[in-house]
């Protein structure tokens, strides 16, 4: 190992420690939250843009995407791409069924 | 010892600017994404086609035990940490200090599973089986899934920190490499639970 | 830790790659049974595939005895099968649905992706962009130790109790869920299959971007490593979700969920003792999402090895090959939406029908231009019929058959009718057995003499190729006749229906057909074992081609080349104005 490897990783420990203790912060909102007793739609928003920042950050910061390359953007984004489709596309269809009968 | 040397197996790729451990790593999680997105996906379509969730009434936090989930997404997020540190042990040259925190990051991931089996049992105790309804199904079979991929890590890290570690000796890079790759599928492992420990326990 | 070397596949095995640090004779079963060799592995790929097709399609064989001749006993064969699956020597309906749903998984899971990717992939794919072996020897290693077992459990399905399983290689439920326990065993030998191409997937995806040879631009590249890579994105991308369904089914059958089992089910006049609240439609769309993709698994590469196979024999470039890349990507991602045209008559609602019927028609726009450019590129060709040429060029109308006859299962109004018919079966085998599988005989032909330093012999090829031709369409053109008089599929006998009967006497013409393709191939085993011992001995490059895979041995040896190849130009130099050759090969520096 090089003295630059070695200058770069203990210059990002001070991020990752922040990371950490912002992510057993959130951890402990997103509880608190649920004791809310919000109605659905708002209590299903708020936990998960929260999961969503936590992951951001594990994401960002531990898997160290926020400089990682092009070609493993790409691949993230498309497959984010499918992901969406697969979550969205199989229960848009089912919202629309119809059992046939009339009426339905 | 005859080699057929495979290029960019250490160094990074001179265009793409890594090496294949790494972009495979990543692509192995794309795949992991589809996996565990089917299940969210699918927990959706059952949970939305119930009039009630859980089935049997009340909530998702008064039926699964929300104390010990939120326990047991501390000590994930902190095995995540842990692995971290063990990687930059790597990186700063250390191997002492890899083991301390990669056996660390072991430790934390058992801890884990022993809570889940009390969580488990504690269920089957009560004759709230996969079978008892929906919600139980979805939770069984998407944490069962989940904690098996908790097992594959340590299983992972556990070569890492013990047979595994010969590599330090004749390639320090190659070595780090894994360690990043490994600690990138534990962070995915600890990024699925961030999403699964709201989705069942506390919507 | 570098990976160790291997000796060649067969043969010759003459050849040391410049990457050579040694000389290490490996021991059996290292050299060619757990090898990390991406030739053996491929090897070991096509040979697996290539028992399992004709396995495959004895069960077919099988079947169309039943459906020519309903209720008679099977000669020589039926009574060797049991009391069970045929008493007296007659087929029950339980093991004519055993034989359909194996069929259909054996010849999709088992022969063609195996073959095409497995075989032709791994063999072909390191060749082609100058690599010495993929990015991950072992593991390819693994995968293909992940998929033999999937296959021995797929197989060893038959002998349990209740036989194999049952309920269509779609395996939906409910009936899947409560059908015997060979439908357990399929899930399981599915998920050690899907697992194995996941593994798979990872390596090509590396190995073509990250391994390719100096000089070897993504706009050189020949167009069978672009439909592989296209092909290694929709295995790794679509296969998960089929995985995770396998395991909810797993979970449905052995724990008692109810995943897909919807409440006040009744089977046989009593109701299922299951808490409910499943939807059967959840199977459908997890198992269609890959499903569909899947098809495009089994056209993509095949549309590769015709694309070479053409511009090698037509001495000329391949027409618009930028227009084939860009679409044949636009193909890959247009697979991931079109699904659910699988599911129109499930009671879907006018907006999501009318959106996937949408996707459906467009996802044809890359199809035909694909078809369009490689018919352009016979054009003023300098056309060598050989046996390569013959599969390759007779798979442009039979594609195109194929292709067309998937418009009025796309659209929703002729699909109500056509749903679940024969005419549906002769869509997708057209454009899989005289589609993909010919193009693959023409892969085995073209590359056999670089993997075994030999020819296949031509008369025996030819007389495959005409045979197979005009057997094949014997076998799958009536079915769209069949069809359209409403003639269902999964049916043990169509003879109790009264349009059943209308269309009786073509069944008799289909069987003897299949029989008669079945016969076809004995010339193709009788070749390929004969070959390898006595077929007409050839250096680097036999089919004077341009592409990288010919400037190593044949077979090739360690680490491939013999010296480093670089790449001066694009694939398909061929009949370049003002040169002595007719062909200049990419890694040849002066033309």
């Amino acid at each position: 190992m090089d003295a630059a490897q070695h200058e770069d990783v203990s210059k990002h420990m001070g991020q990752y420690y922040v990371v950490f203790v912002a992510l057993l912060c959130l951890t402990a909102v997103t509880v608190g939250v649920s004791y809310l007793h919000l109605a659905r739609p708002a209590a299903i928003a708020v936990a998960l843009v929260i999961a969503t920042v936590k992951a951001g950050m594990v994401a960002a910061v531990f898997m160290h995407l926020i400089s990682e390359r092009k070609v493993i953007y790409a691949v993230l984004i498309i497959t984010a791409v499918f992901f969406a489709i697969l979550l969205l596309l199989p229960n848009l269809t089912t919202f629309e069924h119809h059992s046939g009968l009339p009426g339905t | 010892m005859s080699e057929t040397v495979i290029p960019y197996m250490v160094k990074p790729h001179p265009v793409t600017g890594i090496p294949n451990g790494k972009f495979g790593i990543w692509l192995f999680l794309a795949s992991e994404v589809m996996l565990f997105g089917a299940l969210f996906s699918s927990y959706v379509l059952i949970r939305t086609g119930m009039p009630h969730w859980p089935p049997e009434g009340g909530l998702s936090s008064e039926v699964l035990n929300v104390p010990l989930a939120t326990l047991n997404t501390a000590v994930l997020i902190t095995s995540s940490i842990t692995m971290v540190l063990a990687w930059a042990s790597c990186k700063m040259g250390s191997l002492p200090r890899f083991r301390l925190w990669m056996g660390a990051t072991i430790a934390l991931a058992f801890v884990f599973l022993v809570v889940k089996y009390f969580e488990y049992s504690h269920k089957f105790h009560l004759g709230h089986t996969p079978s008892h309804d929906n919600f139980y199904a979805v939770y069984f079979t998407m944490t069962g899934l989940h904690g098996l991929h908790i097992v594959g890590g340590i299983i992972v890290n556990g070569y890492l920190l013990g047979p595994g570690t010969k590599l330090w000796a004749k390639d320090p890079e190659h070595f780090t490499n894994r360690v990043e790759n490994a600690g990138l599928y534990w962070h995915f492992v600890d990024l699925v639970w961030i999403f699964l420990f709201p989705s069942l326990y506390l919507l | 830790m570098s990976v160790k070397q291997h000796t060649a596949a067969t043969g010759n095995g003459h050849g040391h790659g410049n990457r050579d640090h040694g000389h290490h004779e490996l021991p059996f079963w290292r050299k060619y049974i757990f090898s990390v060799d991406h030739k053996v592995i491929g090897i070991q790929y096509a040979v697996t595939a290539l028992v399992f097709l004709f396995f495959g399609f004895s069960l077919m064989m099988m079947m169309r005895w039943q459906l020519a001749y309903p209720g008679q006993p099977l000669p020589l064969i039926g009574n060797l099968l049991g009391e069970t699956a045929m008493p007296g020597g007659v087929m029950a309906p339980e093991f004519y649905n055993q034989l359909g749903a194996m069929h259909g998984t054996i010849m999709v899971f088992m022969g063609v992706v195996p073959l095409a990717v497995g075989g032709f992939g791994n063999f072909v794919v390191p060749l082609q962009i100058g690599a010495p072996d993929m990015a991950f020897p072992r593991l390819n290693m693994a995968s293909y130790w992940v998929f033999l077992p999937g296959c021995i459990a797929m197989v060893a399905s038959f002998f349990l109790p209740g036989g194999a399983a049952q309920s269509g290689w779609t395996s939906y439920p409910p009936l899947a869920d409560i059908a015997p326990t060979g439908q357990t065993m399929w899930l399981f030998a599915m998920v050690l299959i899907i697992t194995s191409s996941l593994l798979g997937s990872i390596n090509f995806i590396v190995t073509i971007v990250q391994m390719r040879a100096k000089g070897l631009s993504f706009w050189r590249l020949p167009f069978f490593v672009h439909a592989q890579l296209v092909t290694a994105f929709l295995l790794l991308l679509a296969f998960p979700p089929l995985e995770a369904a396998s395991v909810m089914q797993i979970m449905d059958r052995v724990a008692g969920t109810s995943f897909f089992l919807p409440t006040g089910l009744v089977v046989s006049g009593e109701p299922l003792k299951v808490a409910g609240g499943g939807n059967p439609l959840l199977w459908q769309h997890l198992f269609w999402f890959l499903a569909h993709p899947e098809v495009y698994v089994l056209i993509l590469p095949a549309m590769g090895i015709v694309a070479e196979v053409i511009a090698n024999n037509t001495r000329k470039p391949l027409w618009g090959y930028r227009l084939l890349v860009y679409s044949v990507v636009s193909l890959g991602f247009m697979s991931f939406v079109v699904w659910a045209h699988h599911m129109f008559m499930t009671g879907m609602g006018t907006t999501m029908s009318t959106f996937f019927q949408i996707t459906t028609m467009i996802i044809s726009i890359p199809s035909v231009v694909i078809l369009t450019c490689f018919i352009m590129s016979l054009y003023g060709g300098n056309i060598r019929f050989t046996t390569p040429m013959l599969f390759a060029t007779a798979f442009l109308p039979m594609f195109a058959i194929g292709g067309l006859t998937g418009l009025p299962l796309g659209l929703t109004a002729s699909d109500i009718y056509l749903h679940d018919t024969f005419y549906v079966i002769g869509h997708f085998h057209y454009v899989v057995a005289p589609g993909t599988l010919f193009a693959l005989f023409a892969g085995v032909y073209y590359w056999y003499p670089k993997a075994t330093g030999r020819q296949l012999n031509e008369k025996l090829g030819k007389v495959h190729f005409w045979l197979s031709f005009v057997a094949i369409n014997f076998v799958f053109m009536p079915m769209f006749f069949q069809g359209m008089a409403g003639l269902s599929r999964r049916l043990y006998d169509p003879t109790v229906y009264a349009h059943g009967r209308g269309v009786q006497a073509l069944n008799v013409l289909i069987s003897w057909g299949a029989w008669g393709l079945g016969l076809a191939q004995l010339f193709f085993v009788v070749n390929f074992f004969l070959s390898l011992k006595k077929g007409a001995r050839v250096a680097e490059n036999p089919w004077n081609a341009t592409t990288l895979e010919w400037a190593a041995p044949s077979p090739p040896g360690h680490g491939n080349f013999i010296t480093e190849p670089v790449v001066y130009r694009e694939p398909y130099e061929y009949s370049v104005p003002g040169k002595s050759n007719d062909y200049s090969p990419q890694f040849r520096a002066e033309g």
